[in-house]
């Protein structure tokens, strides 16, 4: 794999194959979706050497989502364009000709992902401060992103019906859940009929949402955010979907008197949003996007028990999220009584 | 009857292997596949411990809820049975709209958070916070 990486980098950068070397490639953990593969780019050109550090995102050979990785290299290109933080982004190979499934390469940035570190590590104390309000100006200047104008946003997912974001997004969920549940789930059918009954005045307008905006998906350091990852899930939609996603019990870690990623108050993280100039924000359609986040969370555990029990991809981690179901399940009742 | 160690004592000592040997000697994501099945030999010895009481206190709720009479079988695989069909019928009535408002919607909910507690407990060792 090193050296069809490092054929390909030499092409893309028109230099020679023996002008780039590669080295220390290793798969990195998480993302059950997408690999994952840290490597490091020498490149010898005349003005000198250069050295990359690089991430790898691919798809899993086998399970190629056809076009989706150019798509997302596109969005990460769009975002740092914007002024977003996200990783530097190098080349794409939309085919499987090179690494056997399609990849993109960007810069690997120092920093740590791992929730529970930020949320309880005495040398984040500084970041728990500013991060909040990160979170919320970094998510205004992503719902801020051109998408009129630009041709990569024709390829993104939007609303069936783009003035009814939110009932396409209640009808996209239960019909996932429906096609793909093993029991039945008063629970969730209960908060089905709920969103039907409350479903929010639409969104002025839709914008470039991030869909997977949550702790775990950005680096920070101790001065706070670094970058925002995993843009798979990206798509045209109601901007409060990510503010409500970023709210989910799951991300609190336990920190559940500071709602938004255990970090801050709702009402904290709305101010930060406003201020860098995003949309103004409804506090019943937060609630609203937060019932249906999780909803949506309880899909993605039965659809990762699924692919379990389907023999799809048979690993332990995807056969112990089954049982997650019950959290945002827990979480729903609550939210359903507290909204009366 | 089998010998000690029992099917707890066993899944104990898989347990432990896991969390304090193949989890620091495998580290990366080899480490954390070892560290979420150690997770899940835990959640099985905790449902071995609670499964009858579970399936009991779940199966009674239903029968209050749809009013029907007697006790759960003895047969847990037939309590597992008529609690899935208990529930499908929970369905059909909540699809109905007869869970939308009134006592019937107030004693659902009761139900619906001691069976997601219940689940909590044995998925991760404590019920769901408020």
């Amino acid at each position: 794999m090193s050296a069809a990486l490092a054929e390909f980098i030499a092409r893309e950068e028109g230099l020679a194959p023996g002008q780039v070397r590669v080295e220390g490639l290793r798969r990195l953990s998480g993302g059950s979706s997408r690999l994952m593969w840290s490597v490091d780019a020498e490149i010898t050109e005349a003005s000198g050497l250069r050295k990359l550090e690089l991430v790898l995102r691919q798809d899993p050979p086998g399970r190629i989502a056809e076009g989706r990785m150019g798509l997302e290299f596109k969005v990460l290109a769009a975002a740092g364009g914007a002024g977003v933080p996200v990783p530097e982004v190098y080349w794409c190979d939309p085919s499987s000709s090179q690494l056997g499934a399609p990849f993109f390469a960007m810069e690997r940035l120092a920093g740590e992902t791992i929730p529970r570190r930020l949320l309880r590590d005495a040398r984040y104390a500084e970041a728990r401060a500013v991060l909040c309000r990160q979170l919320g100006a970094a998510l205004a200047g992503i719902h801020a992103i051109d998408i009129e104008t630009s041709e990569w946003t024709r390829a993104l997912d939007r609303p069936a019906r783009p003035g009814e974001a939110a009932l396409s997004e209640v009808d996209r969920t239960a019909e996932g859940y429906r096609a793909l549940a093993l029991e039945p789930h008063p629970v969730l059918e209960l908060a089905e009929r709920w969103l039907r009954a409350h479903i929010p005045p639409a969104a002025p307008s839709l914008r470039l949402v991030h869909g997977d905006y949550r702790l775990g998906n950005f680096i920070f350091d101790e001065a706070g955010l670094v970058a925002v990852l995993d843009w798979e899930l990206a798509h045209l939609g109601d901007p409060v979907e990510d503010l409500a996603w970023l709210c989910v019990r799951a991300w609190r870690f336990g920190n559940d008197d500071l709602p938004a990623a255990g970090l801050g108050t709702r009402e904290a993280l709305i101010e930060a949003y406003r201020e860098a100039g995003g949309p103004p924000v409804d506090l019943g359609a937060l609630c609203f996007w937060e019932v249906l986040s999780n909803f949506k969370l309880a899909l993605v555990f039965i659809s990762q028990a699924r692919a379990y029990l389907d023999g799809a991809h048979p690993t332990v981690e995807l056969a112990s999220l089954g049982r997650r179901i019950a959290e945002p399940e827990a979480e729903l009742l609550t939210l359903m009584e507290d909204a009366g | 009857m089998n010998d000690r160690p029992d099917a707890r004592e066993l899944l104990e000592a898989v347990r432990r292997f896991l969390a304090d040997e193949a989890v620091p000697a495998l580290g990366g994501h080899l480490g954390y596949q070892a560290r979420v099945a150690a997770n899940v030999v835990a959640m099985v010895a905790r449902e071995l411990e609670s499964e009858s009481e579970q399936l009991e206190a779940e199966w009674r709720g239903l029968a209050e809820l749809l009013a029907f009479a007697g006790d759960p079988p003895a047969d847990p695989q037939v309590v597992r049975e008529q609690i899935l069909e208990g529930n499908e019928s929970l369905v059909q009535r909540i699809r109905a709209g007869d869970a939308d408002e009134g006592p019937w919607r107030q004693a659902i909910f009761r139900h619906l958070r001691q069976t997601v507690d219940a689940k909590l407990i044995v998925a991760r060792g404590r019920a769901g916070e408020r």
